[in-house]
């Protein structure tokens, strides 16, 4: 008996690296011919994920689930919704701590995936996903842990500025700017026909961070965000200038009033709101930010006059002009999932199911191809402008970790509301791992 | 009389053995069955408390002993870093401006509602025609939920929104600032809904003390001349000391943990500032968003130190009239 199943699971073992290798194992394949112990016993999947927003992508979830239940029976799969930032900040945390956690749930990558890894919460992909990676590219590299995969992103695109079309030509500003003078031209202009130039979410704290983000990214060579990164140094002069550069910029009162009460996301007086009803004429904000504004509007709809265009460069800044911010969203097995939960990871980054991705309009897609489904043409913008970017900087909070970033968007936050100084971010840096 | 929980029942216990028995079923049985039936009636009780309340306050004071991200168990120990280190919750400036918010809206609490839920009390205690609209009407406040009212402040308050607008055709246009923006307003901002929201709560227990003054009290002092003011000064007030005091207990425990209101009124930028947070906002901004969980303990038990002691000091030497007998003083 014993001998006879490990036959069958050697010749599942050889039948799977044949259909592999063959480039065949699609997602019609039902499995019950090449995956061995895969598929045979009945298990649940427990998915936490954060559309918890009726929409577009919640609807899309229920769908991939229900279509991976079709092909394989024998895995059921149980969505729990819940907003992004309790379900990482509280839920995971907690349910990571206790005997059950989600089999498959959305992961940030970056720090908060180190420290996960670390207490070994994660399920190592790296043999089954190997496929995913070199199809994915670097972007995968944010969910990985010394050289293991342990999460795939189903979406990552870079930040912009998201501005509206008809208000830059009321301002008659022809262009969108390409360098920080032009901005602050197209800010004065703005600022005379009586529109709010720049809408900032300060309230929430790191949609106004990401402007030191990106100025850190202008100012930086790569080499010390890495350092900055990996090793939590902070000592060259370009995280000070970055700063400097963010004071200068708020003298010149580019934002709505009150901006340390404006939330990012939420209800018409948000700072995606202000944009999508046309009384801001940008937003710096990640490539979600479509998505976002469908559900301010009053019919419900993306505006049309919107348009798209990079983070502008910083003249005499020291670091790279043609880097961008930015940043994605992934799923990762916990450890003690079956090996079916890595085959639904699978499925998620599948072709078909990221060219169904790119059509709710939630998110750059990360598969090549994909982005054919992105119908919305600044979406199409911006999955070039990814594309073509001379490298990408992840979200510096998520990069660093909860506790330095939480300590560095605190003390931007102080910059913003006139109360700290450039030097102030550094030191927050410095000392905040002490707790 | 006894129906006010287990040290009641634990002391008549001791004091049973010591009484004569009358002849018949043995004295150490009745003991025994004693004791099943003091087990039995508050052994869930006590499992319930020392599950829900006890092991959760000393695992946090544990844990608050440690460098903790949360993940997996914490095995840094700091001793009292979190404490009084360097890094510490008393070196830090943003608790300290917690600590003040919370001191504002402690004081600003007793201050603003008290006299002016009393004041509206004895204004309701009289009879006229729609008394109890306007009874309810002030108490909606306190029943509508902590977040609705939040969220609805927030709308209110918003630049150019309904507060702005109303002040300016009255004229007061000037007064218009940052009522949720601007660092400096913000805290005064919160203990106005705050103020807004609990005068209800104190007003109706006011108006149940009032409706406990015997109407004789006040028709014999009209009766030697008393004036509507006399009366409410010297008969009716006095009456409602112990009604007062417990709601200076309630409101002043309210105070100190206050949490709701701010979370969702105050945005988390003017929270990091220190310009609104509270000891508790404070607590859950560091403890799950900055993942500091054993940071976030330590501050969890200075605030429950702080409540404690408060509580205590003001039972020992305020309530202590109000509660002798109710509680276990054993008389000698």
């Amino acid at each position: 008996m014993r001998t006879k199943r490990r036959t069958g699971v050697i010749f599942a073992l050889v039948a799977t690296v044949g259909l592999a290798a063959s480039g065949c194992s699609s997602a019609d394949d039902d499995g019950s011919s090449g995956s061995g112990e895969l598929y045979k016993n009945p298990v649940t999947l427990n998915w936490w994920h954060n559309a918890n927003q009726a929409g577009p992508l919640q609807t899309y979830w229920q769908k991939v689930a229900d279509d991976f239940h079709k092909l394989h029976p024998t895995v059921t799969i149980k969505i729990t919704a819940i907003e992004t930032n309790e379900l990482q900040r509280n839920r995971i945390p907690a349910a990571l701590l206790s005997s059950s956690p989600p089999e498959i749930m959305q992961a940030w990558g970056g720090g908060e995936m180190v420290e996960q890894v670390k207490s070994d919460y994660l399920k190592d992909i790296t043999a089954e996903t190997k496929a995913e990676v070199d199809s994915i590219g670097p972007a995968t590299k944010i969910w990985s842990v010394n050289g293991k995969q342990y999460g795939l992103p189903f979406s990552f695109g870079i930040e912009g500025f998201w501005y509206n079309k008809d208000l830059f030509t009321k301002a008659g500003i022809s262009a969108p700017p390409t360098t920080l003078d032009e901005l602050n031209a197209a800010v004065t202009k703005l600022k005379a026909v009586n529109a709010t130039p720049i809408a900032v979410g300060a309230g929430d704290k790191w949609p106004a961070a990401h402007w030191w983000y990106n100025f850190a990214v202008r100012e930086c060579p790569a080499t010390a965000l890495a350092a900055a990164s990996s090793d939590a140094k902070f000592d060259d002069p370009c995280f000070v200038k970055a700063g400097e550069d963010l004071k200068t910029f708020l003298a010149t009162s580019p934002f709505q009033k009150d901006f340390l009460a404006t939330s990012g996301q939420v209800g018409a007086t948000s700072s995606a709101g202000l944009l999508a009803n046309g009384k801001a004429g940008m937003e710096l904000m990640g490539h979600w930010n479509g998505g976002t504004m469908q559900t301010l509007t009053p019919d419900q709809k993306e505006p049309k006059f919107l348009g798209w265009f990079p983070f502008p460069s910083v003249p005499g800044a020291g670091g790279s002009q043609k880097t961008m911010m930015g940043g994605g969203d992934g799923f990762a097995c916990t450890k003690k999932a079956p090996a079916e939960c890595v085959e639904f990871l699978k499925y998620i980054v599948s072709l078909d199911v990221q060219k169904g991705f790119a059509g709710t309009g939630s998110g750059i897609p990360t598969v090549k191809g994909a982005e054919s489904g992105l119908a919305d043409p600044v979406m199409q913008t911006i999955a070039q402008a990814t594309q073509s970017a001379e490298g990408t900087q992840l979200w510096l909070d998520t990069a660093f970790g909860a506790k330095a970033g939480t300590a560095m968007n605190d003390a931007i936050i102080a910059i913003f509301a006139d109360k700290g100084t450039p030097q102030g971010v550094v030191d927050a840096l410095k000392k905040a791992t002490a707790r | 009389m006894t129906t006010t929980g287990p040290t009641v029942l634990a002391g008549r216990a001791d004091a049973r053995p010591a009484r004569p028995r009358p002849t018949g079923t043995s004295r150490a049985a009745r003991t025994r069955r004693k004791w099943y039936e003091i087990i039995g009636l508050t052994g869930p009780a006590v499992i319930v408390f020392t599950v829900f309340v006890l092991a959760p306050m000393a695992f946090a004071v544990y844990y608050s002993l440690y460098r903790w991200s949360g993940y997996g168990w914490p095995t840094e120990f700091k001793g009292l870093d979190n404490y009084f280190g360097e890094y510490g919750a008393f070196k830090d400036p943003i608790f300290l401006d917690a600590l003040r918010n919370n001191a504002i809206i402690l004081v600003g609490s007793l201050v603003i509602q008290g006299p002016l839920a009393l004041g509206i009390a004895l204004l309701l205690n009289r009879n006229f025609r729609g008394r109890s609209v306007f009874r309810l009407l002030v108490f909606v406040p306190y029943v509508l939920s902590e977040v609705t009212v939040g969220i609805m402040w927030q709308l209110i308050l918003l630049r150019d929104g309904t507060a702005d607008s109303v002040l300016q055709s009255l004229g007061l246009g000037d007064l218009v600032t940052g009522w949720l923006a601007d660092p400096s307003v913000v805290i005064w901002t919160m203990l106005f809904i705050l103020t807004w929201k609990y005068t209800g709560f104190a007003l109706i227990l006011f108006l149940a003390g009032l409706a406990n003054v015997p109407p004789e009290l006040t028709e014999a002092a009209a009766i030697d001349g008393a004036s509507w003011w006399q009366t409410q000064r010297h008969v009716t007030l006095p009456m409602l000391g112990s009604t007062i005091r417990i709601w200076i207990f309630l409101s002043m425990i309210g105070s100190l943990q206050v949490f709701d209101v701010i979370w969702v009124a105050s945005s988390p930028a003017v929270r990091s500032l220190g310009a609104s947070n509270t000891m508790a906002t404070y607590m859950v901004d560091h403890g799950f968003n900055s993942r500091e969980w054993g940071y976030g303990n330590a501050v969890a038990v200075i605030l429950f130190v702080i409540s404690f002691v408060a509580a205590v000091v003001f039972q020992r030497f305020v309530l202590r009239r109000d509660v002798e007998g109710a509680l276990t003083t054993r008389k000698g």
